[in-house]
């Protein structure tokens, strides 16, 4: 993502240097017409994107950050409220929770499904290019193509007192632990977690998998012939060669967790209590049900720099290497 | 690459599992779907006398016919327009490369981090000030807005790998920017805007958030949006509620069990970049 800045080509100059000769000025001048001309056409291809993308997200953005300044109820006049309402965010104990659910349903949205997607792909390697191959990529690929509203749904009924988990639970003699999950105060957050963990686990695999087997067998090879152990062989050969994978999956999934709404939404609407509301869900009901868009807004806002803060590093992190 | 028989096994056996673990949940709720209606249904349980019609009663109760025509709508509204935009863009920042065009480009960046939520209350307001509340054109706009920083992000690294001898060529022989466009680059450009379309289709029709608070109607909103509606009004009824679920997957899956291999290709792809 922000690599892509650093390396952008030097065509342009390359342009200028090959038709434009110093010697004769004239021609340059008539050449920097022609190339300012072609630079008026250049931008009317650019206008219509960035249009649509000021009014629809940049003036958004510069709004929430705005109303975020402010004690609004979104019909009549604003007041200046300063800093309060980020002074609210940071020490409102509610509001913290609320965050912290949100850091703490990253270890299911992407710690355990980079984990597992990592696991399955060092065993596997490569996914068979035969027919088995295909219908291990398609199944594992439906939860990606479904809505999370329809994944949230599912598994709010696999979760429930009837479901299907209690009902394995049962049938294993573990009747003891049956309950509703999603309506526990202690495991509404990780049943939720769960149903994330489903959504981006077949992804993950998919792509670990998929950078799994450009690595060179012969980096295998060596290391074994090293003496390397499993262990040894997936710290020296499969981490460092699945770097940029890795840093896609937790990219994707920490915004998936930090970011979430729809699962959390359909499954619990935050229940019970606020043992599962996230950021998503409470600037939505701050905002339209309790008419505090300003504190909705700044909350919006520090979600905005969490993604970020996560984000950043990553990036860094696993495309330090190429400028 | 010599893999020891016994990790191959183990690795089959965890791949078996995972896929058991992604299945499930449809089995469960297709099990559901198909109790008599009124019954409190178990887990998972083969109906001895299967209610197909339960599909049938859903499709009414849920108005399907109306949901199709919305959610085609949308996509119609959103995916060609994004696309043809965000390949313009692509085009003039990756091959034209127009003055000040890393700024642009830097500002695209900034959003494509961008929680939904982060825009959505403006947005509200903004819509309303529009008078376009409640029409689906409070879903249409916004999102061909949201999608720009990653579309055109990805489009821009397509035309930045397309030769500039080739644009040049096209111009010795005199033709203008637009017919290079059209002619030359676009035609170049179609594995890109394949994938492209594809995910924005996919984006488009499971949009819940956008849905849910810009317009109230659910036969106006997406197919996420109105399953959530009609979770709020069916949530008590179990079967239908299973049985309207799978219903309104189907499109879905359907489309993408023909494009499959695209699918997988642009998912790869899309989130590798993005």
């Amino acid at each position: 993502m922000t690599s892509a800045l650093g390396s952008a080509p030097t065509g342009r100059d390359d342009q200028v240097s090959s038709t434009g000769r110093p010697a004769r000025s004239t021609s340059t001048r008539a050449h920097r017409r022609r190339w300012a001309r072609a630079a008026g056409t250049g931008w009317l291809y650019v206008l219509p994107a960035l249009l649509m993308y000021a009014v629809f997200v940049l003036r958004p953005l510069a709004l929430t950050v705005q109303y975020s300044f402010y004690d609004w109820n979104g019909i009549g006049v604003a007041r200046w409220a300063g800093l309060d309402n980020y002074v609210t965010v940071f020490t409102d104990s509610d509001l913290l929770k609320i965050i912290s659910n949100a850091i703490i349903l990253i270890v299911f949205f992407s710690l355990i499904p980079v984990a597992l997607g990592l696991l399955v792909a060092s065993m596997v390697r490569r996914i068979t290019t035969g027919a088995f191959g295909t219908v291990v990529r398609t199944i594992l690929f439906l939860p990606q193509v479904i809505p999370l509203v329809a994944a949230g749904i599912a598994w709010s009924w696999l979760l429930s007192t009837n479901g299907l988990v209690n009902q394995v639970l049962r049938a294993l003699g573990l009747g003891g632990l049956a309950r509703a999950w999603l309506g526990d105060f202690d495991t509404a957050l990780p049943a939720v977690g769960v149903i994330g963990a489903w959504v981006l686990l077949g992804l993950c695999t998919i792509l670990l998998v998929t950078g799994m087997s450009k690595i060179d067998p012969a980096l295998y090879e060596a290391a074994r012939l090293d003496g390397a152990g499993p262990v040894r062989e997936f710290l020296a050969v499969t981490l460092p060669s699945l770097r940029q994978e890795i840093g896609v999956c937790l990219t994707v999934t920490i915004i998936a967790a930090l970011a979430s709404f729809d699962i959390v939404y359909i499954s619990t609407s935050g229940g019970p209590g606020l043992q599962t509301t996230v950021p998503g869900l409470e600037i939505y009901r701050l905002a339209f049900s309790q008419r505090q868009v300003g504190l909705a807004s700044a909350l919006a806002v520090v979600l905005m720099l969490l993604v970020l803060a996560f984000v950043l590093p990553i990036q860094r992190l696993t495309r330090g290497e190429k400028p | 690459m010599n893999l020891s028989r016994r990790e191959q096994v183990t690795g089959r056996v965890f791949l078996i599992a995972l896929i058991l673990v992604t299945l499930l949940p449809f089995v469960s709720m297709l099990s559901a779907a198909l109790q008599p209606r009124g019954t409190v249904p178990d887990g998972l349980a083969w109906p001895s006398d299967p209610q197909w019609g339960n599909f049938a009663d859903a499709f009414t109760a849920a108005n399907m016919g109306a949901l199709l025509r919305s959610s085609l709508l949308i996509v119609a509204g959103v995916v060609p327009v994004s696309v043809l935009i965000a390949t313009m863009a692509g085009f003039g920042l990756g091959q034209l490369r127009v003055p000040g065009g890393r700024l642009v480009f830097g500002l695209l960046l900034l959003g494509l981090t961008l929680p939904f939520e982060a825009v959505v209350t403006p947005l509200y307001y903004q819509m309303q000030d529009f008078g376009l509340l409640n029409t689906r054109w409070a879903i249409i706009l916004p999102l061909i807005g949201l999608y720009m920083p990653f579309a055109v992000f990805w489009m821009r690294a397509h035309f930045t790998n397309v030769p500039v001898e080739l644009s040049e060529a096209a111009r010795v022989d005199g033709s203008s920017t637009w017919q290079l466009f059209w002619r030359v680059q676009v035609p170049l450009a179609r594995p890109a805007i394949a994938s492209l379309t594809i995910l924005m289709f996919l984006w488009t029709w499971n949009q819940f958030l956008l849905a849910i608070v810009l317009v109230d109607d659910a036969t106006k909103r997406t197919m996420a949006g109105a399953l959530g509606a009609f979770q709020g009004q069916w949530g008590t009824d179990l079967v239908l509620l299973c049985a309207g679920s799978l219903l309104i997957l189907t499109p879905t899956l359907i489309v993408f069990l023909i494009f499959q291999r695209q699918f997988i290709k642009a998912l790869i792809q899309g989130s590798l970049k993005g």
